[in-house]
């Protein structure tokens, strides 16, 4: 019926929104990573000018699940879609807010001369990455296997994390001239952590929506 | 043997575990069949409906939800060639058992109807109706008493108090659906079935209505028969859902509008039925 047909094209529409909106996030952190390790100010640039278009996105999100909600009141798994998607947004703004700081970073950074530190940041940049890409994957196809194995390799990247945080806290140490450099390097480190736990979020709200089961905080 | 249609093929599942904890049943349908003549109605019906709770009867048009009602207080009898199988049993007592008093089984279960049809008489003499017929009481500090006990229990006592003795038909809908209710709560029933009782109201007077049913729930057990799935969503602690004369699911409300065990539920909550 025609109703159902508006619903069905309403709902689409959010989905095609809100992978946008992760399209944005995943292209915002990739170029962050570029910016610092290519010492690229000019991308770091483009990673902050851009965010305005991330923040608008996730508003237009935010008002269509509200009018879904109020002019055609989902019930069950359109209900749950609406919710999750809801919820999904300013989670996905958060992780281009977080690559917009790995962008500031990495400008304040390539101002300085270039560390010779052994540190490897790709790594972490790269797992981060695979989550985002894969919980996007695993929510586009209401996944919850592939959200649920996507939340245990979240230990991964907090295992770089630490090794990070203790190298960085050794080079300050022996090398004392570097430390604002190292402690920017930590913040960098930091915000990546912190998106492997916004994947987190993505996949958990991915297993809302497939199966109706809250997995938060179990 | 009845006339059976080719019926389509849909997922059944039994009746889930009432949840609500160490709620007392009420109300067990076990297996009930229903005929219109040849024409079976309902297909082996298993519910429980506990006391002191709202449950939802919802469904498409011609689903046997209102004929499944109206089987808990026998209100199909006054059908000529409608047939029952199975048991409704209240408080353990099967009411289709030879010798029950229908009328009192009419007492014990109210029923409130989708359009309100008061008497052409007073308001006062609406809700005093029945307890004139059944007897109750014809003393008339008591006969009071219950009066004004009935109205204030269907919210309805503050607009009326000072008019009791005005026309019943000069109430708005709303205020006419209410005082039908209070009617039915006048005798004291322990079962209150509504059928779309707020289907002909405008917003406001469904939203007394509805507040009203969930405050009735603290003494009555109620069942309600209604169109619009957002009412039973509000108003209701289960919900159970028909088709085709069958029982597809019956769970907690919360569960039935969030995440159906069966997928004819959900089709039917989202929408995409048929």
């Amino acid at each position: 019926m025609d109703t159902h047909r508006h619903l069905d094209d309403e709902l689409s529409s959010l989905r095609d929104r809100v992978l946008l909106l992760g399209g944005e996030a995943e292209q915002a952190l990739e170029r962050a990573m570029y910016s610092l390790s290519e010492r690229d100010s000019e991308v770091a640039q483009q990673v902050l000018d851009h965010d305005d278009q991330v923040d608008r996105l996730e508003v237009e999100i935010d008002r269509q699940c509200i009018d879904i909600i109020a002019l055609r009141q989902p019930a069950a798994r359109d209900l749950r879609f609406v919710i999750s998607v809801a919820k999904m947004a300013p989670v996905l703004e958060r992780i281009a807010d977080h690559a917009c700081n790995i962008a500031r970073a990495a400008i304040d950074l390539n101002n300085e001369p270039e560390l010779k530190s052994v540190l490897d940041l790709s790594r972490m940049a790269e797992h981060a990455l695979i989550m985002l890409r894969s919980a996007l994957d695993a929510f586009t196809s209401s996944d919850a296997v592939t959200a649920r194995e996507i939340i245990k390799s979240d230990s991964e990247i907090n295992d770089l994390y630490n090794h990070t945080f203790h190298r960085l806290i050794e080079l300050m140490v022996t090398e004392p001239a570097t430390a604002t450099r190292d402690a920017r390097l930590l913040f960098v480190a930091k915000h990546l952590e912190r998106i492997g736990d916004y994947v987190t979020d993505i996949c958990e709200l991915t297993v809302y929506m497939a199966e109706a089961a809250f997995i938060k905080h179990t | 043997m009845p006339v059976q249609t080719a019926a389509p093929r849909i997922e059944v599942r039994p009746s889930a575990p009432v949840q609500t904890s160490s709620a007392k049943t009420k109300v067990a349908v076990r297996e009930l069949d229903f005929f219109y003549g040849k024409v079976q109605a309902l297909h082996s019906i298993s519910i429980e409906i506990p006391e002191r709770i709202v449950m939802a009867f919802i469904g498409p048009s011609g689903c046997g939800k209102s004929t499944f009602l109206r089987t808990l207080n026998r209100m199909n009898d006054v059908i000529p060639g409608t047939r029952v199988g199975g048991e409704v049993l209240i408080d353990d007592h099967d009411i289709y058992a030879q010798g029950t008093d229908v009328v009192d089984l009419r007492r014990r279960v109210g029923m409130v109807f989708q359009k309100s049809n008061p008497f052409p008489k007073s308001i006062f003499d609406n809700v005093a109706y029945g307890l004139r017929i059944n007897r109750v009481t014809s003393k008339g500090s008591e006969l009071e008493g219950r009066v004004e006990q009935a109205l204030k229990d269907a919210a309805l006592w503050s607009e009326v108090k000072d008019r009791l003795k005005t026309s019943a038909l000069s109430l708005s809908g709303g205020q006419q659906q209410r005082l039908c209710i209070a009617r039915a709560l006048a005798i004291r029933p322990e079962v209150l079935l509504m059928d779309e009782p707020a289907s002909a109201l405008d917003p406001i007077a469904t939203s007394k209505i509805e507040e009203l049913i969930f405050d009735l729930k603290k003494q009555y057990t109620i069942v309600i028969v209604t169109h619009n799935m957002q009412q039973a969503a509000r108003v209701s602690d289960r919900t159970a859902f028909f088709l085709l004369g069958k029982l597809i699911e019956v769970n907690a409300t919360e569960k039935i509008f969030t995440a159906p065990n069966v997928k004819t539920t959900e089709d039917y909550i989202t929408g995409r039925f048929g």
